[in-house]
């Protein structure tokens, strides 16, 4: 037994949150999140320059053929970075394809999208929180969408988006006519979202069953839970070094009891959260029976603590975390797109309740 | 990243469970004192009980391998067989001996007390040295040949049991405040020793009053050096460490609870179908398996050598906040059951018995270091946060 990351992961994880984090507070986070598109071209070549979006893809598309675990442990040292742009639903998008699509689909998007040459990104939640696919309304017929879908990372940017439908999935190219995109005013700057309507819009069935685009939006979760717990240690880290260094009535203000113990129970809340997502990750690569259950269980939980996290933290800072200027409100806003995003917390706890047959 | 044991430890367990399916339970008729006696003792041989303790002091000297050890207390829980004795004797004084008693002590001390046939006491806390344990007061002067104690003790449990207690004494008054405590050893039946219970909230007896009035032990019957007894009094073995236990506790406490749901009745229908229950058994659970995940988190870096970090010190705390979780959402569910005391005796059924976790969570909150005061160490030790005024060590 070893619950531990290997050498390889713990370089991999590395490496994102290094290049990230040099790039993100020399200014990228704020730029992209002060900017009209949130996104950083430079930032994101960079980004895919390192291999971080095909970490997951499949090796002979040039990927690294890892699973979820890592895609996660990039995904956590970006929250961690407070990095912005569409790795989320770009990371998607290519395990959709690889899980659900076509050999055509496959060798046409994959290696584009694994070097970043291509960017991806994945269409879900439907208006009424139908956010699984036993819900989803968007039909394919005849090659043409019709149907409205919420909260599309980037669907502007994207060369490919894989759109949700009732049997599974379907592939809409950038230029196809019939796409209605209305940006959100999205208090994630550094994750913007766009609502798309699609009419008539000339789209590609995927060869996906149920169960994999059920897969697909599990794998959704432990990655928002994975930048959750990220985000939240960042902040638990920026508050821990504003106590020490903010000088009060004559020293660190970390010397007085009411903060440390408002930090520890910051730090009681995050760290442990830690092996839940670890574990959701770890059950959904095995493809264990748990893994639907752990997953809904790890995004409730992390999204939760997050949330709270950033909560105490702004508090922690007083006056000067409830300003712009100051980056603790970007990570606030990202625990508020990691707590909304494909689902409340509540959601998912009736989720994991009915799957555990109670 | 691998979360099974290996073919190597499978066998192991099966060495396990064929030495207990061979050895417990003992015969209907056999004392039942006896008969864990003579099993533990088996046990020690085989190398899976004391494996920390050399066998010259009636220990089986394994090599420490912690999921060895996680193999052996889940074969033992599962046939419901004797166990390590727990008290302060064993998981305190033995550890402390190996690592600073004089090899006379070892000899006389450590065997009996890991075969239950002599009982110790720990004598720490006092009336104005709780949290601030250094600031103690009880007084031990050198006549001739013998110490002679002066002072009360508090929240010493067993010690209407006990034959021995450990005990932190202030011996040189004019030393500063951690540098003047011995520790002592020093037998329970004599005159100079008067015991009084403390009766608990939950109408339990396991707690005293020790009051010390001209109390003797001999001078040599000092652990370490004097002055060296506050160092003494934290020397702890790093062999097996069990990071692994408090989380399965934990979670048999958890599904227990969710029992507890599926049997009881909320306005006319299972609680278990109702969302607040459903929303807080999920909220719970997430905790349960995140206790669960970073204790094998923190195993498997104890096994490969690395410092576990934050996650070491905020352990307690955390168990601590799902017990307190765990006690609120019985207390609803059980329903005009939370008006009685917790049920005596054991084998108690029915949902009073849940009165022992509302009641219980709060004692786990305290013992050991009360929860604020982990609050200053999960802050200073690791948060990195500047000490308090005080001088605390």
């Amino acid at each position: 037994m070893r619950f531990l990351l290997s050498d390889d992961q713990l370089d991999l994880q590395a490496a994102v949150r290094d290049y990230a984090l040099e790039r993100g507070d020399a200014g990228a986070r704020r730029g992209a999140f002060e900017s009209d598109s949130g996104f950083d071209p430079e930032f994101w070549q960079g980004l895919m320059a390192l291999g971080a979006g095909g970490i997951g893809a499949p090796e002979d598309a040039g990927g690294l053929g890892l699973g979820l675990l890592e895609v996660a442990l990039a995904a956590e040292a970006l929250g961690y970075a407070g990095a912005p742009g569409p790795f989320l639903g770009h990371v998607l998008a290519i395990h959709a394809i690889a899980l659900c699509g076509s050999d055509d689909q496959k060798a046409r998007w994959l290696p584009r999208l694994a070097t970043g040459e291509a960017i991806g990104t994945v269409a879900l939640a439907e208006p009424g929180e139908r956010l699984r696919p036993a819900n989803w309304e968007a039909r394919l017929v005849d090659g043409q969408l019709a149907g409205e879908k919420r909260d599309v990372l980037y669907p502007e940017l994207a060369d490919v988006t894989v759109v949700g439908v009732t049997d599974g999935f379907a592939l809409v190219e950038h230029a196809a006519p019939g796409q209605a995109l209305t940006p959100r005013d999205g208090a994630d700057r550094t994750r913007r979202l766009t609502h798309a309507t699609y009419a008539a819009t000339p789209a590609e069935a995927m060869p996906a069953s149920r169960e994999a685009a059920d897969r697909v939006v599990d794998a959704a979760l432990v990655l928002l839970a994975a930048d959750a717990f990220g985000g939240a240690r960042r902040l638990l880290e920026m508050s821990t070094e504003y106590a020490k260094t903010r000088e009060q009535f004559g020293g660190p203000i970390g010397r007085f009891q009411g903060l440390k113990h408002q930090l520890a129970n910051m730090a009681v809340e995050v760290e442990p959260a830690r092996g839940l997502y670890w574990y959701a990750a770890h059950a959904y690569d095995r493809c264990s029976p748990d893994s639907p259950r752990v997953a809904a269980l790890a995004k409730a939980h992390l999204a939760d603590v997050y949330m709270q996290t950033a909560r105490a933290a702004i508090e922690a800072h007083g006056g000067i975390g409830y300003t712009w200027e100051y980056d603790a409100q970007i990570w606030f806003k990202r625990a508020m797109f990691d707590f909304a995003y494909l689902g409340a917390p509540s959601r998912h706890r009736e989720r994991a309740a009915q799957l555990s047959g109670w | 990243m691998d979360l099974e044991l290996g073919s190597a430890y499978e066998a192991f367990r099966g060495d396990v469970a064929a030495f207990l399916g061979s050895h417990w339970p003992p015969s209907r008729d056999a004392d039942p004192k006896r008969a864990a006696a003579e099993f533990r003792q088996a046990a020690v041989e085989r190398g899976y009980l004391y494996r920390s303790i050399p066998k010259r002091y009636g220990g089986s000297e394994q090599p420490a391998d912690p999921l060895k050890a996680r193999v052996i207390r889940e074969e033992f829980a599962r046939a419901g067989a004797p166990k390590e004795l727990e008290g302060p004797g064993v998981s305190m004084l033995v550890p402390t001996l190996l690592g600073r008693g004089a090899e006379w002590q070892r000899e006389r001390f450590i065997a009996p007390t890991l075969r239950g046939e002599i009982v110790w006491c720990q004598g720490y806390s006092e009336p104005g040295a709780g949290s601030d344990l250094a600031s103690l007061r009880t007084r031990a002067v050198l006549e001739g040949d013998h110490w002679v104690i002066t002072g009360q003790k508090l929240w010493t449990t067993v010690a209407h049991l006990a034959d021995y207690m450990f005990i932190l004494v202030r011996t040189e008054p004019d030393a500063p405040k951690h540098g003047g405590i011995s520790y002592l050893l020093l037998d329970m039946k004599q005159p100079g020793i008067t015991v009084r219970p403390l009766k608990q909230m939950t109408g339990g007896r396991e707690f005293n009053e020790v009051f010390l009035d001209g109390a003797r032990t001999p001078a040599d019957w000092i652990v370490g050096e004097r002055g060296q007894g506050w160092e003494v009094s934290r020397t702890t073995l790093k062999h097996e460490r069990d990071t692994v236990g408090g989380a399965t506790r934990t979670e048999d406490m958890f599904y227990k609870l969710v029992e507890l749901a599926r049997s009881a009745e909320r306005l006319g229908g299972p609680a278990l179908r109702r969302d607040d229950v459903r929303q807080e058994l999920a909220r719970i659970e997430a905790y349960v398996l995140a206790q669960r995940y970073s204790s094998y988190r923190q195993m498997s870096m104890d096994l490969a050598g690395q410092d576990p970090g934050l996650i070491g010190v905020l352990n307690k705390l955390n168990g601590t906040q799902i017990g307190h979780r765990i006690a609120n959402l019985a207390q609803d569910l059980i329903g005009d059951a939370a008006l009685s005391m917790p049920p005596t005796g054991r084998g108690a059924r029915g949902d009073e018995k849940w009165v022992n976790q509302i009641m219980g969570s709060l004692g786990v909150a305290i013992a050991g270091g009360a929860s604020n005061i982990q609050r200053n160490v999960i802050a200073e030790r690791g948060l990195g946060l500047p000490r308090d005024q005080g001088d605390r060590a």
